[in-house]
């Protein structure tokens, strides 16, 4: 008979196999993150800004104004964003430098767009999940960075 | 009746059993403890729901263990502590997988694990629009002991969990279960509806409907500048009603149970979640009370370390 109350090994084993297999499937098809050229990763996440609607462009950030604002942005990033663009926004091996000049030059409208949309196909989710003052929160945040230094 | 001389005794034969429990129970925490050290914890803004999916996915790469259990009264039997583990992994941005482990104890009858299932869901349309849709598709093997109520559905009563475990777990189903999970978040309200439909891959079993809805919203909208365990933006309240609908053979509504479950999450800056949801029978086919709690935490990077690990680049 077998013990109920104790770890089956089967169990284990089955568990460990799924999580093997499930990333094994994941990378395999890939074209992908991991070997992906900065620059390329580069032109294709800057390319989103294109597609954002006019519409959603010029919308203005309504905390602005509010003086804490950045701060509490700044811990909004680290808990969700840093995690793919770098503890400073620098950007990694998954995601964009945010402190480009792509991003640095675009509205807050067109950043709060891209983050409530994602760039699902590219690995970015969508963050609509976060309330609406948070993501304006993450734009001032971002919009408070200084612009990345060019290499000579 | 004798035992024969070739024949190992049972206590013999339990003490191998207890030994290959023992080693695996070791391998399994040194490899949990690996594991821990490897990947980083992340963040999670995990939604209070326990049975309504909304249409956020997995962060990819990143692996969320989940610990929940339901305790439920029953009428006619024994008071049951149901369980589960879940491992949610992020595969891509439209594209999340889940194993889950089920168990359960029914006071004075005995504790038995009752099966597994293999969850997908896939993100339909790339952007945000007024309804984001999600499919949901899951594999179930698990016996009729199974008493999570993860989901109910078709004429699912409560009367179906009293009987024996030694009786229910003799029976064990394969189960196809599809969902469509629609859901909006607009000024900090997430609505999430999820019709769903199942299938005993028995020919015979009929086809069984469900719902699951849900409501929920954080206590803050705004996030404060300082890291914070109880800041209002870290609690999300909820509600949730869901039932079974029938199946095909007969599509009335009695025999029917339904519930409806306050729920909140407490959602750590340290990566932990903590949920809690009490559930209401509103029926007298339904469980007069399930009480759900879960413990959850996501890590990030565990797909760059399983592929470091298999020999790629990290």
């Amino acid at each position: 008979m077998k013990n109920a109350r104790g770890i089956r090994p089967s169990m284990i084993l089955l568990t460990v196999g799924y999580l093997v297999v499930a990333v094994y499937v994941t990378f395999a098809h890939s074209d992908d993150s991991g070997t992906m050229k900065h620059d390329h990763l580069h032109h294709h996440h800057f390319a989103e800004f294109a597609k954002v609607p006019e519409k959603a462009r010029v919308r203005l950030n309504p905390l602005e104004s509010d003086t804490d604002a950045v701060a509490a942005g700044k811990k909004l990033f680290a808990q969700h964003c840093a995690e793919c663009h770098g503890s400073t926004a620098e950007g990694g091996r998954k995601a964009p430098n945010l402190r480009a000049d792509e991003v640095q030059n675009a509205t807050p409208g067109e950043i709060f767009w891209i983050l409530t949309n994602g760039v699902v196909r590219r690995g970015m989710p969508v963050w609509s999940k976060l309330p609406e003052p948070q993501r304006w929160q993450i734009v001032s945040y971002l919009k408070s960075l200084a612009p990345a230094e060019k290499s000579p | 009746m004798k035992e024969s001389a070739n024949v190992p005794s049972s206590d013999a034969r339990g003490s191998g059993h207890s030994n290959k429990n023992a080693f695996f129970g070791r391998l399994a925490v040194y490899g949990f403890l690996l594991f821990v050290a490897l990947v980083r914890p992340a963040s999670a803004q995990e939604s209070p729901y326990i049975v309504t999916y909304d249409h956020y996915l997995e962060e990819p790469g990143n692996l969320e263990i989940e610990y929940f259990s339901t305790f439920g009264t029953q009428r006619g039997g024994n008071d049951f502590d149901a369980y589960w583990v879940e491992f949610e992994y992020g595969a891509k941005a439209w594209w999340t997988t889940e194993f889950y482990l089920d168990g359960q104890t029914t006071f004075n009858d005995s504790t038995i694990f009752t099966g597994f299932r293999w969850e997908n869901r896939f993100r339909l349309l790339q952007r945000e629009h007024f309804v984001n849709p999600v499919l949901y598709i899951e594999y179930e093997q698990i016996n009729e002991a199974d008493k999570i109520i993860k989901e109910v559905e078709g004429h699912d009563v409560e009367a179906d969990q009293a009987v024996s475990n030694a009786l229910a777990r003799r029976t064990l189903d394969h189960e196809l279960e599809i969902k469509l999970l629609l859901s909006k978040t607009f000024k900090g309200w997430n609505i999430a509806v999820n019709p769903l439909a199942t299938k005993n891959l028995l020919p015979s079993d009929p086809w069984e409907f469900g719902y699951a809805i849900g409501a929920s919203r954080p206590l803050a909208l705004k996030a404060s500048a300082s890291q914070c365990n109880f800041c209002p933006e870290n609690f999300i309240a909820g509600i949730e009603l869901y039932g079974g609908l029938g199946d095909t053979q007969d599509s009335s509504l009695h025999d029917t149970s339904h519930y409806l479950a306050p729920a909140m999450a407490w959602n750590l800056p340290s990566g932990w979640t903590l949920r809690v949801s009490p559930g209401f029978g509103l029926n007298d086919n339904s469980h007069r009370l399930l009480l759900r709690w879960g413990l959850s935490r996501e890590f990030s990077g565990f797909g760059e370390v399983v592929r470091a690990l298999l020999g790629g680049r990290r």
